[in-house]
């Protein structure tokens, strides 16, 4: 690890969201004002977290520890390489999701705003918070705020459906994250500390026991925002938030918060030496290996397309988990990568979404064809990104993979590479005829359907060029390949 | 100027204070009638008082009360008047509370014209 | 001088206010509130003072009557009491300043005795902390349950009934203290705190100590609130008038579970508590099951008071399970969570009247569109709902966490787990406060644009005043929590442990 240097930038990343977040709260009455807001403060937020990133790659860490929380452990937060990677794919994709998010409810008049646009900017505080932590505890905090700052935009509309979506999602959230207090307890009594260290906190010599109760604690706390099976079902109930709240936050914040805390637990708190062995990584690669499949057969089933999109997440994201649980160089790149990649690639998935929908009202898959005639951007982008995610060249998609499966055989464990190949095709299964029938098929009603506003164009388009770019050039211009290199040799630098 | 305890098993008047305070927690547990409990709740105030006036007493001992400075006999042949002083304040603030409650009996029966409990909860809204 | 006589003043200056405040009516009845707010403002400075004198230099000892201890009564400020009292002092004081802003009928007499009752029974409060002795203790509370039963009676119809429950649960407990008080001193011959913890391991052979503890914590129990000892709380919090409860509320359980921390850990000694493992233990298991019986009954109530006088019961719950299990984080942890329970059960019954007044009604029904018609109220509500949920940085969080810490180190799985289980049966019972005030249930194909604008109704600025002190309160005492802890919390916690 290299040594820290103390500075305002981290503070500088995760304090203009919250504080937009009350500016935005007292310029109810005036829109452009309040969402002049939301885009300063992304702009700003991204400036910070990008200007870090050279000091991460050096090998250093820009630190700062605001008050003390518990005798010992401080407010403190830490840019690494890994939570740099986090923390930029959050703040760029916000202001592109900010753009996106005032043409979305200003075409469809949402009520309100205020508090949708106010929950959004703590959400995004919070996950850069989740990001920067350099302790469990602060990890905590900022990990609760997320979950209780998304409550409000998944019952957004307030139908019973969605009051009923969000009592599940609390539950499930709220319910992790008393299993990760619990854990975050345990500990500091069984460590002594909570700060995160590079290969772990816990020495050699820690009896076994404790160390599953951690793995089993954390895991489940991380686990269910990561939304592996079986704690997956909030994910697909929670899409009935508006699509801009799908597309960041359980594309992006929400759900990377819950992979991200995979890797920081992995690597940082219990240490790959101490997971390999206990024999605790075999348990995590198996469930990691089941839900990639059972996902994916399950999207393959839906036919509103955001749950499609949410089922193909919680396949996605278990790939990383997957990439976790082996902690090789490669699948530990690959995993760090692949957040980005399937951030990158995934919102611009549900912004199709929500531009096919505020222009056509069409949410299912089955009424999507056609609709390549009359809105070809939209579904070209659709068409781009999604076989991106299947794996198919130049988009990103590929890339992450080819580590994962490289990291895979590095490991010697051959069912995840047939999980990882076996699961590329059944993306391709359930994408592939989505953009068939949109281009081939003829087009039922709707002649007089047009794309939607440049307000919600600009963002999909590009977001899908920065994935496509993220696969040709993946160090340019932010470099998330050297970042998730450098993450990578810091989780296992405790060997 | 602690006493000896063995005092306690073979003292009568100890009895008769639980004794008071069993039968005050009956009648507090026993009746729905409001007013019955307000006796019950002072038979077992005078319990505690009695049991605490009791703790004060000596066998062979006297008023505590020396008729000139230096004249004082050894502790023992005197009675504690510590005792009977707390109880003085402790009787006060009995009829403090028994006062209390009776208010609230008052203001109870002219509204709803009962002291039945059962009554009161049907009556009151 | 002031500094001398500083625990006197503590009770003093109400109790003074508070029997002056009849004369200063008949001048003037616009004048009580303002001068019951001052008595509280300039008490609360007092406490304030006392935390940092007694930082800077060590207990404060002061013989009343200048009578020197064991004779005569001794008033005492060391760390945990300063603590408590400016605890109690401060969130009282903003108890009056809400009282006085909602103006509550029943309070309004023409001789201002609601607000001099309210100065008696923060008087008798305060007493109860700084006091040295057991039978001034009883005295203290006795004066505090009388005047609780006098406001708590004010509310007429349903109030006379929850408050003459009180009055005879009230008493017995108050039977039940003086009867353990009586047999300590039978053994022991003294009523001095200080006196009797030096004279008590002669006698703690008899087996009569642990009949006596056991009246004394059913007593204060009692009083505490604590399940199954709780049968007079919930119809009190409910139906007494809404500016009593902001005073009751956030502080009068508090003090009583005071007096028991510090009768267990400054007459018997941490020693007692812990080897005395029935005692410990069970105190450990009163807390934990008050936490469980609290919360499960706080999920069945309609009417946000009767919700949050059973969440009252599961709180107290935590500070009984952090004083049963005596290690040093769990001492701090029940002491932090004596200051943010007040900080935020304070402001819950604020908001609580504060809606009452406007909206007619506390029903959960009644909450509905809160959100628009009282913005500011609402946003203190989810403040002090997430601090009960124990959502950090509010102040809730962390004395769960260290009262986590200290089951945990001790190796208490169970009761880590209750904690926990505690906080998961807030988030559901609070959240469905929160469904209500926030949410209104619409068609799925409503956006809601066209929604009228609804006039705002919110509750008057000298009402909002202090409960938005209070919120910012809960998020300040979260943030600063280590200070708190390190500074005072952690000398309190090692009283009688040497």
């Amino acid at each position: 690890m290299g040594e820290a240097t103390v500075s305002l930038l981290p503070a500088a990343a995760v304090l203009p969201a919250l504080a937009a977040a009350t500016l935005i709260l007292f310029s109810g009455r005036r829109p452009n004002l309040r969402e002049a807001w939301s885009l300063g403060a992304a702009v700003l937020q991204s400036w910070a977290v990008i200007a870090m990133i050279p000091a991460a790659l050096a090998g250093g860490a820009l630190e700062l520890r605001l008050v003390e929380l518990s005798p010992g452990v401080s407010l403190a937060l830490r840019a690494d390489a890994l939570g740099l990677v986090f923390a930029a794919l959050s703040s760029v994709l916000w202001l592109l999701t900010t753009l996106y998010s005032i043409g979305y409810v200003r075409a469809l008049d949402e009520h309100a705003q205020t508090r949708y646009f106010f929950c959004f900017a703590v959400c995004v505080g919070a996950a850069v918070g989740v990001a920067l932590s350099a302790n469990l505890l602060t990890f905590f905090l900022f990990y609760e705020l997320l979950t209780v700052a998304t409550y409000p935009l998944v019952v957004h509309k307030e139908t019973p459906e969605a009051i009923r979506a969000g009592r599940v999602y609390l539950g499930y959230t709220l319910g992790a994250g008393t299993a990760l207090l619990a854990g975050v307890a345990v500990t500091y009594v069984a460590a002594g500390t909570l700060e995160f260290r590079p290969g772990g906190l816990f020495s050699g010599d820690t009896a076994a026991g404790t160390i599953w109760l951690v793995f089993a604690l954390l895991g489940l706390g991380v686990g269910v925002k990561a939304a592996v099976i079986p704690l997956h079902a909030w994910l697909p109930l929670a899409m009935i938030a508006p699509t801009p709240v799908s597309a960041l936050l359980h594309a992006v914040a929400v759900v990377k918060a819950g992979v991200f805390g995979t890797l920081r637990v992995v690597g940082y708190v219990l240490g790959p030496d101490a997971l390999a062995a206990s024999g605790a990584w075999l348990v995590l690669a198996w469930i990691a290996a089941a839900t990639i499949v059972l996902a994916s057969l399950a999207a393959l089933l839906q036919d509103n397309l955001k749950r499609l999109l949410a089922f193909s997440t919680v396949s996605q994201l278990s790939y990383i988990v997957l990439g976790a649980a082996l902690a090789t160089t490669g699948s530990l790149t690959g995993a760090v990568q692949h957040m980005v990649n399937h951030g990158t690639l995934k919102i611009t998935l549900f912004f199709c979404a929500g531009a096919i929908y505020v222009a056509t009202g069409r949410e299912r898959v089955s009424e999507l064809a056609g609709l390549g005639r009359r809105l070809p951007v939209t579904m070209g982008v659709f068409a781009v990104a999604a076989l991106g995610l299947a794996g198919v060249p130049p988009a990103a998609g590929f890339l992450s993979k080819w580590y994962l499966i490289g990291g895979a055989v590095e490991a010697g464990f051959w069912p995840a590479v047939v999980v990882y190949l076996s699961s590329s095709l059944l993306n391709l299964a359930y994408f592939v005829p989505i953009v068939i029938a949109a281009f081939f098929r003829p087009l039922r009603g709707g002649d007089d359907l047009e794309e939607p506003s440049l307000m919600m164009l600009v963002p999909l388009v590009l977001t899908a060029t920065a994935g496509v770019l993220l696969g040709l050039a993946p160090d340019v211009p932010v470099a998330f390949l050297s970042l998730a290199a450098t993450a990578a040799a810091d989780m296992l630098g405790g060997r | 100027m602690s006493l000896d305890l063995s005092v306690l098993a073979g003292e009568a008047v100890y009895l008769v204070a639980f004794g008071l305070l069993a039968l005050g927690i009956f009648a507090l547990i026993a009746h729905g009638n409001l007013m019955k409990k307000v006796i019950g709740l002072t038979i077992f105030q005078t319990a505690v008082i009695l049991f605490f006036v009791a703790t004060s007493a000596k066998w062979q001992a006297t008023l505590p009360i020396v008729p000139e400075a230096g004249a004082a006999g050894p502790a023992a042949g005197y009675m504690n008047p510590l005792p009977h002083a707390l109880m003085l304040t402790a009787i006060v603030v009995m009829v403090a509370t028994l006062g209390v409650a009776l208010a609230l009996l008052v203001r109870l029966h002219r509204r709803y014209g009962s002291f039945e409990e059962d009554d009161l909860l049907d009556r009151v809204e | 001088m002031i500094r001398h006589h500083l625990p006197a003043l503590l009770v003093v200056v109400p109790l003074g206010t508070g029997l002056a405040l009849p004369l200063l009516a008949t001048l003037s009845s616009r004048l009580a509130w303002p001068a019951t707010v001052a008595a509280g403002a300039i008490t609360a400075a007092l406490a304030v003072a006392g935390v940092f004198q007694v930082l800077a230099g060590g207990p404060v000892h002061y013989a009343v009557g200048g009578w020197p201890p064991p004779w005569g009564i001794e008033l005492v400020l060391d760390p945990l009491s300063a603590f408590v009292a400016a605890v109690v002092a401060a969130v009282s004081t903003c108890s009056l300043a809400y009282a006085g802003g909602l103006d509550d009928p029943a309070l309004r007499g023409r001789l201002g005795g609601g607000p001099a009752l309210c100065l008696l029974l923060l008087a008798a409060m305060m007493g109860i902390v700084v006091t040295g002795d057991l039978f001034n203790l009883f005295v203290f509370l006795e004066v505090a349950a009388l005047a609780t039963y006098a406001l708590i009676g004010a509310g007429g119809g349903r109030a006379l009934l929850a408050s003459f429950r009180y009055v005879i649960l009230g008493s017995l407990g108050a039977s039940f203290y003086l009867l353990g008080v009586g047999l300590l001193y039978a053994l022991t011959g003294t009523l001095n705190m200080a006196d009797l913890a030096a004279r008590l391991p002669a006698a703690e052979a008899s087996r009569l100590v642990p009949v006596a503890v056991g009246l004394i914590v059913m007593g204060l129990g009692i009083k505490m609130g604590v399940a199954p000892l709780h049968g007079w709380l919930p119809d009190a919090y409910t139906y007494a008038p809404p500016a009593v409860v902001a005073l009751l509320a956030p502080v009068a359980t508090k003090v009583a579970a005071y007096a028991l921390a510090r009768i267990l850990f400054s007459v018997l000694g941490v020693s007692f508590v812990l080897d005395a493992s029935v005692l410990g233990g069970a105190l450990a298991w009163l807390g934990a099951g008050s936490i469980l019986v609290g919360g499960i009954m706080a999920l069945r109530q309609d009417d946000l008071r009767r919700l949050l006088a059973y969440s009252s019961v599961s709180q107290m719950g935590y500070i009984v399970l952090g004083i049963g299990l005596a290690t040093a984080n769990s001492l701090a942890g029940a002491y932090l969570h004596i200051l943010n329970h007040a900080l935020m059960k304070g402001c819950l019954f604020f908001v609580a009247g504060a809606a009452a007044q406007r909206l007619g009604g506390t029903a959960l029904a009644d909450l509905r569109r809160m959100h628009r018609l009282m913005p500011v109220t609402t946003a203190c509500l989810v403040v002090a709902a997430l601090s009960m949920v124990g959502i950090p940085p509010a102040g809730g969080f962390f004395s769960k966490w260290y009262l986590l810490l200290g089951a945990v180190e001790s190796g208490h799985w169970v009761f880590a787990g209750v904690i926990l289980a505690g906080g998961l049966l807030a988030v559901v019972y609070m959240f469905r406060v929160l469904e209500h005030v926030c949410l209104e249930p619409r068609a799925a194909d409503d956006h809601g644009g066209g929604h009228a604008r609804v006039g705002r109704k919110d509750a008057s600025p000298a009402v909002l005043l202090p409960l938005v002190v209070l919120a910012v309160g809960i998020v300040a005492a979260g943030i600063f929590n280590a200070s708190i802890v390190n500074g005072l919390l952690r000398l309190a916690a090692s009283v009688g442990v040497g």
